[in-house]
């Protein structure tokens, strides 16, 4: 989608978009699906990114912790206590994934937070891939685990019988919608942030407002250092939620 | 200016599109601050709440972000 933008409106020296633009990284400019374009390159540096810490964090296994391996130690901690709290001991079996997810998710944000990199993140494409696996796993997951008992999730047994059906059509609605809304909250996040940094760094050329375009382009990084985090927190404490669903589906 | 109406449509109907994601700022604002009144009344408590106050601003905020998106496609892809 935002490799649709058009740069044909002048006054501004980099349009926002620019930044999203997939290219092949060896010449040509078609894009097949086996091109190995800039997306590829850095969605594979966000994998090596995760290995390297990890593997490396915890390759000493210390009992005095040196920095990386703190790192490593504090996110598992972290992936494991928001799952075990929210799917309860049940859910920790799936461990593996939400955390794959997790530092995937995060090393890709942070990743497209450096000077010149391509924000993998930012892209529906992308973002709907993993979305799309959480919501295919976790209704299959579902009818594995419960057979049709897991359509009480639709059909909620508490409230009063003439308003079943209308909850029924709702909850159905939400539970379709769920995909959509999980893959376009990372990616516009991800999106409306570098946007307007590019936004305030195109500012930079008038010289009048140039050093109030520095000042706001610093600000602006510092909270999509935030956002990069908190976007990988929701993302992942969405998934625990939609795990919960299937393995608890009489809410 | 040569441009048509269809252009101007499309472009008043983005900055219309933006006033979605006011009210979406409302709807992340009151979770906040209604996490933040609570928290303060049981300090106790509030650890274990901020799951629920995460999940609760991503919900809110993703519609901000549908009318963002909304925005987007009125200006780059339509």
């Amino acid at each position: 989608m935002a490799t649709e933008a058009q740069g044909e409106e002048g006054g501004l020296v980099l349009h926002p978009m620019d930044q999203f633009k997939v290219e092949p990284l060896f010449g040509g400019d078609t894009v097949a699906w086996y091109t190995i374009t800039n997306v590829t390159l850095w969605m594979a540096l966000a994998v090596v990114a995760v290995a390297a810490l990890l593997v490396l964090g915890s390759s000493r296994r210390a009992i005095v912790p040196t920095r990386m391996q703190s790192v490593g130690e504090l996110a598992y901690g972290f992936v494991y206590k928001m799952l075990e709290d929210i799917t309860g001991k049940e859910g920790v079996k799936y461990f593996p994934y939400v955390m794959t997810l997790f530092m995937f998710v995060v090393m890709a944000n942070f990743l497209g937070l450096l000077p010149m990199a391509f924000t993998t993140t930012s892209h529906i494409a992308v973002t709907a891939v993993l979305a799309l696996g959480v919501f295919l796993g976790v209704t299959v997951l579902g009818f594995v685990l419960h057979g049709a008992k897991f359509l009480g999730l639709f059909w909620i047994t508490e409230a009063p019988l003439i308003l079943r059906p209308v909850l029924a059509l709702i909850e159905l609605i939400s539970y379709f919608v769920r995909p959509v809304s999980h893959s376009i909250r990372l990616a516009g996040n991800m999106m409306a942030g570098h946007a307007v940094i590019k936004v305030f760094a195109g500012f930079a050329a008038i010289a009048a407002v140039s050093p109030l375009s520095v000042v706001a382009v610093t600000a602006m990084y510092g909270l999509e250092v935030l956002v990069s985090f908190i976007q990988a927190y929701v993302f992942t404490i969405l998934t625990c939620v939609y795990l919960r669903d299937a393995l608890h589906p009489s809410h | 200016m040569e441009g048509d109406i269809v252009q101007m449509g499309a472009y008043i109907g983005a900055g219309l599109a933006c006033m979605g994601m006011g009210g979406s700022a409302i709807g992340v604002g009151n979770v906040a601050g209604n996490f933040l009144s609570g928290a303060l009344r049981n300090p106790a408590a509030a650890a274990g709440q901020t799951a629920m106050l995460f999940i609760g601003i991503a919900f809110a905020e993703a519609l901000g972000i549908f009318s963002f998106l909304v925005a987007l496609l009125l200006m780059f892809a339509v």
